[in-house]
């Protein structure tokens, strides 16, 4: 638990230098600090995937004399029941989750946006159809119903598992696609291309997938985080492979093997501890997607500290009335001149209000 | 009305598509690992129950497809899942309402608890915006991805083994016989308390950024602003109307995520050993248990279905667009 | 901008009223984020509202006329922020408050009572949940604690009355309302508790012509009857002609001209508002040649120095780039002059002393 807390206390400091130092980023991702924090975090895994073979100090299925040790300078994260180095399992283990949250989170993504822009798209009683199956495979508990599919197969690989996921996954995607699809449609600028005499086709490609990109990698990066949980919780309660080594495959062998009873907290906190960095990492990226798509949800220059310091207190309904000293104000009337303003005003939301009328 | 009668067709088709799906299912799957099972209960099964097994799983083969859907569709009406091959000859039936009653009182209690709180927390957050409250969201991100069961591990290893104060598996003292007195309620509430607060724990954030994400897309409509403009009490202008509008989606997708949501619960119980249905069908899949599987799998999705229903009464009753009088 | 003119020693105007102020705000600065780079949407905008009158504010879509009267009402949105200037209420017994100071306990207490505002956006002002009734009456209940539920829904059925809805529409939720309707009830609610200003931000913008017109009216009709001043935003000119006594055209963030209504109407002093003039269709009166204004505005984020229109005037000469023009009174003799134009051809003083050479005003500019 010790490394967890150090993690969590880490992050909101990393977030408030990064506010500072990316300012002049041009990616519009990148500039917020909740993505960045998450890209750096998958980028470290992603290089574990690649080069696990390589990084790991140990082959994972190799027994050795040191059986369930705690960790020591030879074995970083100890070993297990049978002295197998835990470290070279969680190392080798990242690709197999990679590799399926990827296959899963790209087949769920083409699904749902194969049938999320064909329903908004269409409208009528191909819409009604297409996304009441969408409905449907949302209201059904996806896990339970992975789990008995993957549990009547006869053998049950990584991309097994990633083909189950990307076919009972794809809903949620689709149904936001749609719903953002039915709103392009009626722009002026589809309009004109649909009067002009472009081809549905050309239409859907040119003219409404740009304005969806967002919303598919928002789709794309949350039916990953839920491909690996789902990866893992299979592996969790033995369905899969078991000489596959994965995250969840670490945990089934603590469990059935009394790890918790013998308090042997090496075996089974660091590997759930790197699905929760990759699912959060995720998430983190998400946040900075979704504030893209959503300008409200952008925190303006928000940083909570700093507003403190300048005694502003933002607020619906009570702006804030802060008289600053008027050299600080004129030495940024200059700067102002300078950079940066485009984006300054694109997210202004009141500039699109009045834009709007 | 129209709202409440396009839910109830979307339900009928959805209960429909489940059994669909889980007639298909067995017959979808390549190879044929019952037959083997089947073979080895050859003399302890009555005829009867044999030939529901095979229509159940897809077996007899003699007939065209068509005609084992009727059939099916027959057994399921009258309630007919099947014996189970661990627990036989025990009906799946029987197992399976036999474990229900547990799951519906810990995982509906945990995730009502979960989604409560997460509402209230996620409206202050929501409200108190570039605050430091914001600081909660990276804590949130990352406990929405931590793996339910993962947890449960933890929350077994601080709790039941370092500390001792909870048992670590079971639902209720096994020296009791289950009956209505206080001391067994009292001894379900003690075992099931550490499971539903891991529940609790594990979904709550995914409730509070939800919450928090359309208090903010709610704060900035002018309704809002009218109302602070009228000079209503905070409280008022919080309550009445930012987050009085902002629980509308919370609600439908409440509806939406509960499948999931209890997915991954239903690992809490295996975690727990605790005899809900998430246990049964986590038994059933390490012993190959195929009707019990089919029959977990739909009688999870028909409480799911019917969690979706009293969700959508509420959002009808909270949204008045939904009721159209004039 | 510190030579702002003392209201007081006017004389009576052409409207015929007393000009006693009843709102006026000061040097109001304005900036939109909370980082570094702040975008300045107001800069040093004054304006006063008389007791009893109608002020219209007219500009282009995003020359900060909204801005103005939320940040006025400390509304405005995060990320705005207010960076200068008061905003000084004076109620009906001659007190004054500056609203930018008031705390928010105050703020509170004050708000409905002394000024209401009537959004833009008649579809989503409305909270859609509640009934129409309840949000009616809770603006009352929270400003007059010894009324009773009763009675605050039976003085919400008389509001409603007067502005021409029947009340049982008190039990109708929003949606159960058109366009029109949900406008009125604004209005209604604005009204209820007798404000002393109504600032009223685009309320027709939403509508078509007939209900446009039909609102406008009852909004003249419902001001003589009851007295308070109102702030009437929009960016149709000529529809400002109409209702409104005096007019404020605003430009990137600042008040360029300020006149009584038939002033600017016939004799416009600035280009801005010459050009703005020129492209609406009057409602009534001579038909005029219809044009655009080239160009669009600058970027509130990138404030050129010197005047603001000088890239979009057909009358901009080599001053203009440089020196910021203040609020004078025209350089066009026999002016009334208490009419303010923010424009260098009127302004051969600031031209001088700069070392430009003034120019004299052009025709179109001077028209008597």
């Amino acid at each position: 638990m010790a490394i967890d807390l150090t993690l969590l206390a880490d992050t909101p400091d990393v977030a408030t230098d990064d506010t500072t130092t990316s300012g002049k980023q041009r990616f519009v991702f990148l500039r917020n600090s909740k993505s960045l924090t998450g890209f750096v975090i998958i980028a470290f895994f992603g290089i574990l995937a690649i080069f696990g073979q390589w990084l790991a100090p140990y082959d994972p299925g190799a027994l050795s004399a040191d059986l369930l040790q705690g960790p020591s300078s030879a074995h970083w994260l100890g070993t297990n029941q049978l002295g197998q180095d835990i470290l070279s399992q969680i190392i080798i283990g990242a690709r197999s989750v990679m590799i399926v949250g990827l296959i899963a989170g790209v087949g769920a993504t083409a699904i749902g946006v194969l049938v999320g822009v064909t329903s908004g798209y269409i409208g009528g009683i191909g819409d009604e159809g297409l996304s009441m199956l969408a409905n449907i495979f949302l209201v059904i508990p996806q896990l339970p119903l992975i789990i008995i599919i993957a549990g009547q197969l006869p053998s049950v690989g990584g991309v097994t598992v990633a083909a189950v996921i990307a076919v009972t996954g794809w809903a949620w995607g689709a149904r936001v696609l749609r719903a953002q699809t039915l709103s392009l449609r009626r722009r002026d600028f589809v309009e004109a291309a649909r009067a002009s005499g472009e081809s549905t086709w050309r239409i859907i490609t040119a003219e409404i997938m740009p304005n969806l990109t967002a919303i598919i990698a928002s789709g794309f990066v949350a039916t990953v985080v839920f491909a690996v949980l789902t990866q893992t919780t299979l592996a969790f309660i033995g369905i899969g492979d078991p000489n596959d080594w994965n995250w969840g495959t670490i945990l089934f062998g603590a469990q059935n093997n009394q790890a918790l009873q013998r308090g042997a907290w090496w075996w089974f906190v660091p590997a759930g501890l790197c699905i929760a960095l990759v699912g959060m990492a995720l998430t983190l990226i998400n946040f900075g997607i979704d504030e893209f798509v959503n300008p409200r949800l952008r925190s303006v220059g928000m940083n909570a500290r700093s507003l403190r310091k300048r005694g502003i207190r933002p607020r619906i309904g009570f702006t804030p009335v802060v008289y600053e000293a008027p050299g600080a104000s004129a030495r940024k009337s200059e700067l102002v001149t300078q950079s940066e303003l485009i984006d300054v005003t694109e997210r202004a939301p009141h500039q699109t209000k009045e834009n709007r009328s | 009305m129209r709202f409440m009668v396009r839910r109830i067709i979307f339900y009928v088709v959805t209960a429909w598509a489940a059994v669909t799906l889980n007639f298909f299912i067995p017959r979808m799957m390549p190879g044929d690992p019952v037959t083997a099972l089947m073979g080895r209960l050859q003399g302890q099964i009555d005829s009867h129950a044999e030939q529901a097994l095979r229509i159940l799983l897809g077996l007899d083969e003699d007939k065209s497809l068509w005609q084992q859907y009727v059939e099916y569709w027959r057994l399921i009406l009258h309630g007919d899942l099947g014996r189970s091959f661990t627990f036989f000859p025990q009906p799946v039936g029987e197992i399976v309402m036999q474990a229900l009653p547990w799951t519906v009182g810990l995982v509906g209690v945990a995730t009502i608890i979960a989604f409560t709180l997460g509402t209230l927390v996620g409206r202050s957050i929501g409200w108190r915006r570039g605050t430091w409250a914001d600081s909660a969201l990276p804590i949130s991100a990352f406990f929405s991805a931590v793996p339910y069961f993962w947890l449960a591990l933890i929350a077994i290893s601080v709790f039941s083994v370092r500390l001792g104060w909870f048992p670590s598996s079971g639902s209720y003292d096994r020296a009791m016989v289950p009956n209505w007195s206080f001391e067994f309620i009292g001894s379900v509430i003690y075992y099931g308390f550490l499971p539903a607060m891991t529940i609790v724990v594990a979904s709550v954030s995914g409730w509070i950024l939800g919450m928090r994400n359309m208090m903010v897309t709610v704060s900035s409509e002018d309704y809002v602003t009218v109302a602070q403009a009228k000079g209503l009490k905070e409280r008022t202008v919080m309550g009445g109307y930012a987050s009085r509008n902002a629980i509308l989606p919370q609600v439908s997708s409440f509806a939406l995520s509960l499948g999931f949501v209890v997915g991954g619960t239903l690992i809490m119980e295996m975690v727990f050993s605790y005899q809900g249905i998430g246990y049964v069908l986590f038994t059933a899949v390490t012993t190959h248990d195929y009707p019990l599987m089919q029959g977990c799998f739909l009688v999870i999705t028909l409480a799911v279905l019917v969690a979706n229903i009293v969700a959508d009464f509420v959002y009808a009753a909270l949204d008045p667009r939904t009721r159209q009088e004039g | 901008m510190s030579a702002v003119p003392t209201r007081s020693v006017w004389t009576p105007g052409e409207v015929g009223r007393v000009a006693e102020p009843v709102l006026e705000i000061k040097n109001l600065s304005v900036d939109y984020g909370f980082d570094a780079n702040p975008t300045h949407v107001l800069r040093d905008v004054s304006l006063t509202l008389n007791r009893g009158e109608v002020l219209g504010l007219a500009g282009e879509s995003g020359c900060g006329k909204s801005t103005l009267a939320y940040a006025a009402t400390r509304l405005l949105p995060p990320p705005g922020m207010i960076t200068g200037g008061e905003v000084i209420f004076t109620d009906r017994s001659g007190d004054q408050v500056d609203v930018l100071a008031m705390s928010d306990r105050d703020l509170r207490a004050s708000r409905w009572q002394d000024m209401a505002i009537v959004f833009q956006g008649a579809m989503n002002s409305l909270n859609p949940v509640h009934r129409i009734g309840r949000q009616i009456s809770d603006a009352l209940l929270a400003h007059l604690p010894n009324m009773t539920k009763k009675e605050s829904l039976e003085r919400a059925a008389d509001l409603l009355d007067m502005v021409g809805i029947s009340p049982d529409r008190l039990r109708s939720f929003p949606h159960q309302l058109s366009g029109g309707m949900r406008q009125r009830v604004m209005i209604a609610m604005a009204l209820a508790l007798d404000p002393q200003v109504l600032i009223m931000d685009e309320p027709t913008t939403a509508l078509d012509v007939v209900m446009q017109r039909q609102i406008v009216e009852q909004i003249a009709e419902l001001r003589d009857r009851l007295g308070f001043s109102v702030i009437f935003i929009t960016h149709d000119v000529s529809l400002l002609i109409e209702i409104a006594d005096r007019i404020a055209i605003m430009y990137a963030g600042e008040i360029v001209e300020e006149a009584a209504a038939q002033d600017v109407y016939r004799r416009p002093r600035h280009p801005y508002s010459d050009a703005l003039l020129h492209s609406f269709p009057p409602l009534r009166g001579p038909r005029r040649e219809l044009g655009g204004i080239p160009g669009s505005p600058p970027d509130l984020a990138k404030r050129p120095s010197g005047c603001p229109f000088r890239d979009r005037c057909a009358h901009a000469f080599d001053a203009c780039p440089t020196v910021h023009p203040e609020l004078v009174t025209p350089a066009v003799p026999g002016d009334d002059p208490r009419r303010q134009v923010a424009c260098l051809l009127h302004d051969p003083g600031a031209v001088a002393a700069a070392g430009f050479t003034p120019v004299p005003v052009p025709v179109e500019l001077s028209v008597r």
